[in-house]
């Protein structure tokens, strides 16, 4: 009995009037717990019952703690007939098992009813008294942390990463088990919601013990899905990663973690930059012996790839009883020896897959990226048998994930980073996918190297220069990575390919890294895990889809597995098509976030893969896209070639200058070598396992064909080009990204914005393929400028997170709907930069600038010296600054350039310190925030009417200008809402508009009962939409989960350390929402 | 192919206030979409007509499921289905309860009843307001009315408390609530070329100086009652006109003061009698329910018209006014002197407001 659970039902409001006569009500509660229930006494005659009862206390067994949610139900009470139901709320009480969330739950919450949506609201206090329990073979595993964040939770540094953890469950969903008896809709949806709590409950406890048993306190990038597969029930599995996590004292003085501030890793590599530079020796020889140098001198950090690529092999020919051999690796396994102790402590096969949901890692742990390796598998479902022992599921996934690590192996990586899985049921046929991005991480991390989670914030590098910093930081990252041999450079470090460049799993362009020279690098990246921070890039980034909708036999059972099953290597080849044809057009060379998504419906199958698209320095610079006719008689036929050759030249150009994608292409022109042929190839690889229900795939294009030759007799390239150039491109003043940030946007402004737009089209019988790609491109695109629409108000402004899923509810429905945030950003970046730490930056400006003209006067001093590498790369560097378009190697004018270039480094650091000067004075007038903003958060305080506090919410990890100081909690919750009076309801938009306001206003409440003011890492996992208008019904489920946090406001932090008296001034949860 | 559902739910409910705008003026969906089309809402965003459809619809629906809140406005704080920030909450509510001061003229003075409610056609087609907006803003009166009816305390502040509203505004729904309570006469032709502004002048001065509440701070009952002591006394000032010595005495204090300073001295001189006559009669009269009622027809018919007929100007008025309440102080005989004050202020700005064309 180590558990001891208190509420106590305060009061309710806004209650609905439930007796006619009287226009009042008479409400009373039921306070339920496992089995337990207790009742309040009913408060006669009103819509705002003070109840204020005693404390209710249930006894109960901290697994019942972890599993149950507390039930409150509200009452009318009746005389004579039953007592109506008015709605309910469920609790889930977890936050307060753990000692670190959070202590109690008060504050309003609403009561739902699944017919009638909101129903007023409940003011209860829930408390758990907790006992010890040092029982060995519990079956609780309160204390353990989730966190649905994909990184490192800001205010907690990972001692340990453990790995993989993941589990399923399984059972009957009652809405089937009871379709045929009768059923009041009510009675289903709330058994349901009930089932699902107790089973994303007991999910959560049993991941919860498997991290115990590893040794972790802790799970992060904690996934949980449903599986609704109808008759055969209703599956709830759950991946993550076990950590052991130390929170990162909160007594740091408040300077040490200001992300303007300069990081020790930045201040280590500044010398550096400064010793190295001059030497340079990479740019002294001739081309060839360049190549020839960098070679032998890295020699022994390939062996060490290599090592570890056979080290992966040992893994996995010893998966059970690695333990051993794990040992034997070689001093240079280190990471994968950490891996392998940690996976093989346990005998349980879950968990030798090295697989991390996370999507963005601390410094220095991702060391390369192989690529993204997916795994796809058709399965026909059948009825699961004995809930207890859900014994196919777990198999199909094995089979799934043990394919992924294939992949993985054969990419030379040990690890799979960004992993996720979903699902795909239409009738009996269920789609499962999985994707990660194959990886090397570091043995740092494994062991006991503590991440400091705040280097992700401030290594942010501070953006001087619009293009050119990152330029340099490159440069000063890998010759600083000369003085340290381990060490490699974090610019570009982990695009340098982690498998054997002699045994290349499949055919890829592999060039010296553009950023140190030395280690080979693929000619385009896909990844499924956010831009590391590290990452050097060039320009700004973007949001990139491959749409596509293919027509299929409708068939029954096995039949149609085969169908899809057959059907699905076309659709991932044309999407991995479009994305590379998408990629190219906007000049970009690597994709991150990629995420794709297989839907199937009985007639057809829709893909929709979306990533952002950037441009790695350390990558080559793509080539372009030539068309070819087949035919080439006709004259109208080639000059209709070369109009769209030459629209589509255009398209890149003026993307480019959108994106401010300005590379040093000279560089290569002088080198001579190495540089990419003008036509790429890419690369093929396809699994050798394939079999007939499995279709997997590492990196698909095309194979021996010229990937970038666009036939334009081939009616599929016609529709490539068309669907090149029909995408519209974003409106000024918006960016747009499914990642967490968009490189080379820093200065976020507090205004977020999160939503969720749901549209369902209803398609016309008898399309063809074609047309239904169009129409499904189209219907996206049109999304996607209805958002830019709405958050016009917000500009500058960018969409991250833009996170799409596709459904095919019903025959000729599509359902697309999209969860973001919408964050402003101040286009002045020197402004913002002076406005968050005054003074700072000005000494931090001024080094920044002696560093540029030292940089500058070595540059100077090289000049005469026929110094082939190093001058046009100064050059470069001008001419990026100077938009010069026409770069050549002039070095009669060089010395004018560098000479204009001081000029314009004075003049930015004249502005740099013109920019501080503002600030300071603005601080003198006791306020760090700029005037507007100040001024109206003050007019905000003069409304005293609300007593509602604010909530944010967001999908990505982090609240721009904040601090998170605590994790609250995991919000896990999901909805059922149904009608049967849909046209009164203003239709199915009014409906399901209404349901998702309601389902945020809960997310809302719980939050603030917790004592949150956000929700960080949220997302709708679930938006499940029926309706039959016929009937006037509709029936929709939603599933939302993310983490409860509190953040403190950058400025205030700040206040409180250098200004005492103006943090009076500001509120944590301050209300300046848009 | 055709959108089945399309919505748009933010965090931080999205509103524009222009579109707010148009569908509280009750315009359709399409009409409102033309409308923003033709004020150049397609050159923002790179929009076309389907976002700015699809933008419209979703913004209307919001509306719709707002409108239930604002009719309570102190719920709107305290509810938790829209995140809105203070400052639009307040404007989200005075925007909803303000209204059209030409629909206001027409409702004033009526029972804000069922049978009124059926002549809104007749109001929407006369004013050139959509049905849907005079429902809206008919239903506000009512609902207001409703609140207030029941309430104790100063009628301004009454309101303000109970819907949040503005000063200004609290003050223009003061005056709808006094005249719906006190059912002047507003309709009739001769006052047509009143507006619902000078209407709303002299329901304040009507509720500032003689109701209930404007003399003691006892809250018992809604006071926007006119104070029944006050009318009875009223009739006490009849000796004015009724003594033949007071009003020569009278009259000549107030030729002496006026003499040279206006135009119309000789008509005034010549008819003072009419003129004291007339004012002091309407006070004397306001104790009958039927008679109050047309306090205003009253004011035109037997002041207001003969003057204009007279071609007395504005500043002719203000001065015979002046110093006809101010002369009466000087009457040795006159004992009344507090009441005559409270009735001629109150008069004297409602007559100067009301003298125009």
């Amino acid at each position: 009995m180590p558990g001891k659970l208190k509420a106590k039902i305060v009061a309710g409001r806004h209650l609905p009037i439930m007796d006619r006569a009287s226009d009042l009500t008479d409400a009373f509660v039921e306070v339920k717990f496992g089995n337990t229930t207790f009742k309040t006494d009913v408060y006669p005659k009103s819509l705002n019952p003070q109840w204020n009862s005693e404390w209710f206390k249930f006894e109960v067994d901290d697994e019942d703690l972890q599993d149950e949610p507390l039930q409150i139900t509200v009452l009318d009470h009746d005389t004579y007939s039953a007592n109506d139901a008015i709605g309910k709320v469920y609790i889930d009480i977890d936050p307060l098992l753990c000692s670190e969330a959070a202590t109690v739950i008060s504050g309003w919450l609403p009561i739902y009813d699944t017919i009638h949506g909101i129903r007023g609201e409940i003011n209860v206090l829930v408390k758990v008294d907790l006992f010890n329990d040092l029982n060995r073979f519990r079956q609780s595993s309160c204390g353990v942390k989730f966190f649905c964040t994909t990184s490192i939770p800001r205010c907690y540094r990972a001692v340990m990463v453990h790995g993989f953890v993941e589990e399923l469950v399984v059972n009957e969903d009652p809405e089937y088990q009871w379709i045929d008896r009768i059923r009041t809709p009510r009675a289903s949806n709330e058994a349901r919601q009930r089932l699902i709590f107790l089973m994303s409950g007991e999910l959560q406890r049993k991941i919860g013990l498997k991290v115990l048993e590893m040794g972790g306190n802790a799970v992060v990038g904690y996934l949980q899905c449903f599986d609704l597969e109808g008759e055969s029930g209703l599956v709830v599995r759950a991946i993550g990663t076990a950590c052991t996590l130390e929170k990162i004292s909160s007594t740091l003085p408040a300077t040490a973690t200001h992300p303007s501030n300069s990081s020790p890793s930045k201040d280590m590599k500044e010398p550096g930059f400064g010793e190295e530079a001059p030497g340079v020796p990479l740019s002294s020889g001739p081309p060839t012996p360049l190549r020839a140098q960098t070679f032998s001198s890295f020699s022994p950090s390939k062996s060490y790839s290599r090592q570890s690529s056979s080290s992966d092999t040992e893994l996995s020919l010893t998966p059970k009883t690695g333990m051993g051999s794990g040992g034997s690796a070689g001093k240079e396994a280190g990471p994968l020896k950490a891996l392998l102790r940690q996976q093989t402590q346990s005998a349980l096969e879950q968990r030798e897959y090295p697989f991390f949901p996370l999507t963005a890692f601390p410094p220095g742990f991702l060391l390369h990226v192989g690529g993204v390796v997916s795994a796809r598998s058709v399965k026909l479902l059948d009825r699961i048998h004995n809930p207890d022992e859900p014994e196919t599921r777990d198999a199909w996934w094995e089979e799934i994930r043990q394919e992924i690590k294939s992949h993985a192996k054969a990419l030379g990586c040990q690890a799979v980073v960004g992993y996720s899985e979903s699902t795909s049921i239409c009738e009996e046929v269920c789609i499962l996918s999985a994707s990660g991005t194959a990886a090397i991480l570091s043995s740092r991390f494994m062991q006991d190297g503590p991440l400091d989670t705040e280097h992700r914030l401030s290594r942010q590098p501070l953006c001087v220069f619009s293009t050119g910093s990152e330029r340099v930081e490159g440069d000063m990252g890998s010759s600083a990575s000369l003085g340290f041999e381990e060490v490699v450079s974090p610019g570009c470090g982990f695009c340098h390919i982690p498998y054997d460049e002699l045994n290349i799993p499949f055919p890829a362009q592999l060039t010296y890294c553009y950023c140190c020279r030395r280690y080979k690098v693929p000619d385009v990246l896909f990844t499924t895990i956010d831009l590391p921070t590290e990452a050097n890039v060039t320009g700004k980034g973007c949001l990139i889809q491959a749409r596509l909708c293919r027509t299929k036999k409708k068939a029954q059972g096995e039949g149609n597995a085969t169908v899809i099953s057959n059907l699905l290597p076309f659709l991932e080849y044309e999407l991995h098509t479009q994305l590379m044809n998408k990629l190219k057009l906007r000049g970009m060379n690597a994709l991150f976030g990629l995420r794709i998504q297989i839907s199937i419906g009985e007639t057809m199958l829709l893909g929709l893969a979306s990533a952002t698209g950037v441009y790695l320095t350390a990558l080559p610079s793509p080539g372009g896209i030539q068309i070819a006719g087949k035919t080439p008689s006709d004259i109208t036929y080639e000059q209709h070639i070369s109009n769209m050759q030459k629209k589509i030249n255009d398209t890149i150009a003026k993307n480019k200058e959108l994106y401010e994608i300005n590379p040093p292409e000279v560089v290569e022109e002088i080198i001579g070598s190495p540089i990419p042929e003008p036509r790429q190839r890419s690369r093929l690889f396809r699994s050798q396992s394939e079999s007939s229900d499995e279709v997997s795939e590492l990196d698909l294009s095309h194979g021996k064909k010229d990937a970038f030759v666009l036939e334009i007799d081939d009616t599929d390239a016609v529709e490539d080009i068309h669907a090149l150039l029909t995408d519209f491109p974003t409106p000024a003043g918006f960016y747009s990204c499914n990642t967490e940030i968009m490189p080379g946007i820093q200065n976020w402004t507090s205004a977020i914005q999160m939503f969720t737009s749901v549209r369902v089209f209803r398609l016309n019988a008898s399309l063809t393929s074609q047309g239904l790609n169009k129409i499904f491109s189209d219907l996206c695109e049109n999304l996607l400028k209805s958002l830019y629409f709405k958050l016009r108000s917000m500009v500058p402004c960018c969409l991250c997170h833009l996170n799409f899923t596709v459904a095919i509810p019903e025959d000729e429905l599509i359902q697309v709907a999209v969860t973001a945030v919408a964050m402003s950003f101040d286009k002045e970046q020197l402004l913002e930069n002076g406005k968050q730490s005054g003074e700072k930056t000005l000494i931090k400006a001024i080094t920044e600038n002696d560093e540029q003209l030292q940089f500058n006067l070595e540059l100077n001093a090289e000049t005469p010296s026929p110094n082939p590498l190093s001058s046009p790369k100064g050059l470069s560097e001008v001419g990026s600054h100077l938009s010069a378009r026409a770069l050549s190697v002039d070095y009669s004018s060089f010395a004018d350039r560098c000479s204009s270039w001081i000029e314009q480094l004075k003049l930015k650091a004249h502005t740099i310190r013109r920019g501080s000067v503002k600030t300071t004075s603005s601080m003198e007038k006791a306020s760090p925030l700029p005037e507007g903003r100040s001024r109206s958060l003050r007019s905000n305080r003069s409304y005293s009417g609300s007593s509602v506090a604010v909530v944010k919410m967001t999908p990505l990890s982090f609240i721009p200008g904040a601090k998170i100081i605590k994790y609250l909690g995991i919000i896990n919750m999901f909805f059922i809402r149904e009608t049967t009076s849909l046209r009164e309801e203003g239709g199915v938009s009014g409906f399901l508009h209404t349901f998702i306001a309601e389902v945020f206003a809960m997310v809302r409440a719980h939050v603030a009962a917790l004592g949150g003011n956000a929700v960080v890492s949220y997302s709708m996992k679930e938006c499940v939409f029926m309706e039959n208008p016929n009937k006037n019904q509709a029936q929709c489920l939603i599933n939302v989960s993310g983490d409860a946090v509190i953040f403190v406001r950058e400025s205030e932090l700040e206040s409180t350390s250098v200004q005492t008296q103006s943090a009076t001034t500001h509120t944590s949860n301050g209300a300046e929402g848009t | 192919m055709s959108t089945e559902l399309d919505v748009f739910v933010g965090n931080t409910t999205v509103l524009d206030e222009d579109v707010y705008q148009l569908w509280l003026d009750g315009h359709t969906v399409s009409n409102a979409v033309r409308i923003r089309m033709e004020a150049g809402a397609l050159q923002e965003c790179e929009a076309n007509a389907e976002v700015l459809h699809s933008d419209t619809m979703d913004q209307f629906r919001t509306f719709q499921m707002c409108e239930r809140l604002l009719q309570s406005p102190s719920k709107v704080a305290n509810q938790l289905l829209f995140q809105i920030p203070p400052h639009r909450q307040t404007m989200l509510i005075e925007r909803y309860y303000e209204f059209d001061s030409v629909f206001a003229r027409e409702v004033l003075g009526k029972k804000l009843s069922k049978g009124t409610k059926k002549d809104l056609d007749d109001i929407s087609s006369k004013t050139g307001i959509a049905l849907k907006c005079c429902r809206r803003q008919f239903d506000n009166f009512k609902h207001v009315f409703k609140v207030v009816e029941e309430l104790k305390g100063p009628l301004v502040e009454n309101i303000q408390r109970h819907f949040l509203l503005s000063d200004v505004l609290a003050r223009d729904y003061a005056a709808i609530v006094f005249f719906a309570n006190s059912r002047f006469e507003t309709g009739k032709r001769k006052l047509q070329y009143l507006s619902f502004q000078d209407f709303a002048f002299c329901a304040g001065q009507l509720i500032s100086y003689w109701t209930v509440g404007a003399v003691n701070n006892v809250m018992e009952d809604l006071d926007v009652d006119l104070e029944k002591e006050f009318l009875h006394d009223l009739k006490d000032l009849k000796v004015l006109v009724n003594d033949k010595d007071m009003l020569d005495q009278h009259k000549s204090l107030v030729c002496a003061q006026l003499r040279g300073k206006i135009k119309v001295f000789s008509e005034m001189e010549a008819s003072f009698k009419n003129l004291s006559r007339a004012l002091v009669n309407i006070a004397s009269k306001l104790t009958h329910t039927k008679d109050f009622r047309d306090l205003f027809i009253d004011l035109v018919e037997k002041f207001i018209e003969p003057r204009r007929s007279d071609k007395w100007t504005i500043g002719d008025l203000r001065l015979f006014l002046k110093h006809y309440s101010s002369s009466v102080h000087t009457l040795e005989a006159f004992r009344h002197q507090v009441i005559w004050d409270r009735y001629m202020g109150v008069i004297k700005s409602c007559i100067l407001k009301m003298y125009h064309d």
